[in-house]
């Protein structure tokens, strides 16, 4: 494949998966909006088209018409900078979860992530630590008391749930021998996913995940009935729809992640569809609409944590993150390389 | 219970966190499918109860007038000032009738003194629950809006004769 050749399939890659990511976060607000209502007997938003399936496109356009206001004691380029390194990061990091196995097309062998680098993991948690300084920078150049304050929870959280989660995330690639997620979905088969092999470590990330993306019960940096807003409690227009926009595609990309560590990624489980003698294009269809069947299962769990469990007080949260889940994850980290001395060797 | 329940008394299950956590999912899901309370306002309407107190409205008898005898009682007893009402005289002896009877909905309070008031039964509160006006004008309702047939208020009328 010639340079050109690369650039042209990486734009093409580059546009459909942003366009997606950009529906599928649209959408999942729309869901947000209705699942709450219906866990609490409500009907949600249903006026705006059937169903109220264009209202996510009606309240885009309302914040793109708002007036956007910035506090006379803020740092304008620090609170211009912070929502845009939030959608960076948000955006970024979606690049090396892979949807499907390589795609045959015009006699290439096209690999369906964006980069399929060899460290495609390290990558993720170098971006996601980015974002913390996003949420940090917006706290502390808003002004705000409160803002600071949800900055600071959000960058102390962060740091404190970073650990148990590089740690589980360890142990998966004990098991693949790789940092690059290709070969971390491969390794894990149709059945053997990391879930079953290793449930200690995959509760600990996904908690770690709800708590690195901010979502109930560990949103400390957005906790309404103490901080107002939190860190974005002075936004407004799209700089606060940057924000909102951020934090929905982090869940995307947190339950992308946990599909493709944990969960066996694009596989169908207990078949190989390999083995069907399809052609190639249905056999990718078949495995991107696994994919997301997976992760919108994963992203109705995170709604549906969201209203169920009340919020963690911050010294629960702090003492869950460094006295149950770290040692959790060590623990796990011990189990999967006994696992490794006793049966693979 | 009795004794307050602290961390200290929770048992190895309910420390541990996740079962508790997988009750209180199963809690939300069985509420997803329960039936909704939000009514679909336009299309469904609320219907009050006889004992709601709606837009005060004038009793038309079967015959197309007016019970009303304009004593003034209830522009006198009204809180806001809302009600004005001015007299004359009928053909028949004795008898008089509001030549202009007007509501000012801006300041009408919904407080039903105005029927309770009422010796005549003339003027009675209703279920109607939907008003709005454009502009100051249209907010005060003259007789005209306010003149309502008898068969349409019996509800009201019915519930006034047994508690009022």
């Amino acid at each position: 494949m010639s340079v050109l050749e690369i650039i042209i399939f990486t734009l093409v890659k580059i546009v459909l998966i942003l366009t997606i990511m950009l529906l599928t976060v649209s959408y999942l607000v729309y869901f947000e909006r209705r699942i709450s209502a219906w866990v609490q007997n409500r009907l949600g938003p249903n006026r705006v088209g059937w169903e109220g399936v264009l209202q996510p496109f009606a309240d885009v356009f309302k914040l793109l018409l708002k007036e956007d206001v910035v506090p006379a004691k803020a740092n304008p380029i620090i609170h211009t900078l912070a929502p845009v390194i939030a959608l960076f990061v948000a955006f970024a990091t979606y690049a090396v979860i892979p949807i499907a196995s390589p795609l045959k097309i015009f006699g290439y062998d096209v690999p369906l992530v964006v980069a399929d680098v060899n460290i495609g993991v390290l990558y993720v948690l170098a971006l996601t630590s980015v974002g913390v300084y996003a949420i940090t920078l917006a706290g502390w150049s808003s002004g705000s008391k409160y803002s600071l304050l949800g900055g600071i929870r959000s960058s102390a959280q962060m740091i404190s749930y970073e650990i148990s989660m590089g740690f589980s995330v360890a142990g998966v690639l004990l098991f693949a021998e790789s940092l690059r997620p290709l070969a971390i979905v491969q390794s894990q088969g149709s059945w053997m996913w990391n879930a079953w092999m290793q449930p200690i470590g995959f509760i600990t990330f996904v908690v770690s995940a709800f708590a690195e993306t901010n979502r109930l019960p560990f949103d400390l940096p957005e906790a309404e009935p103490e901080l107002v807003g939190g860190y974005h409690t002075e936004y407004s227009s799209m700089k606060f729809a940057a924000f909102f926009l951020a934090e929905y595609a982090n869940m995307i990309i947190a339950a992308g992640m946990i599909v493709t560590l944990y969960l066996g990624g694009y596989n169908i489980p207990f078949f190989k569809i390999e083995n069907l003698g399809l052609a190639n294009w249905l056999t990718v269809l078949i495995q991107i609409g696994t994919f997301f069947v997976k992760m919108g299962a994963l992203l109705f769990f995170f709604l549906w944590i969201r209203w169920s469990l009340p919020r963690f007080r911050y010294d629960q949260l702090m003492g869950l993150g460094w006295k149950v889940m770290f040692p959790l994850s060590l623990i796990n980290l011990v189990w999967v390389a006994a696992l490794i001395m006793i049966f693979k060797i | 219970m009795g004794v307050r329940r602290r961390k200290q008394d929770l048992n190895l299950l309910e420390k541990i966190y996740i079962p508790e956590i997988l009750k209180g999912l199963a809690l939300t899901m069985k509420n997803m499918f329960k039936p909704k309370f939000t009514m679909k306002y336009p299309e469904e309407k609320f219907i009050p109860p006889a004992s709601y107190r709606g837009r005060p409205v004038l009793v038309m008898e079967q015959n197309g007038e007016e019970r009303c005898v304009a004593c003034g009682l209830c522009s006198r007893v009204c809180p806001p000032l809302a009600i004005e009402v001015q007299a004359a005289e009928t053909v028949r002896e004795k008898e008089r009738y509001p030549e202009k009877f007007e509501i000012n909905m801006l300041r009408c309070i919904f407080c039903g003194f105005c029927e309770e008031v009422c010796p005549e039964e003339a003027i009675v509160m209703s279920k109607d629950y939907e008003l709005a006006f454009t502009n100051r004008e249209d907010a005060i309702y003259g007789k005209d809006k306010l003149l309502v047939p008898v068969s349409q208020l019996q509800d009201r009328i019915e519930f006034l004769r047994q508690y009022k």
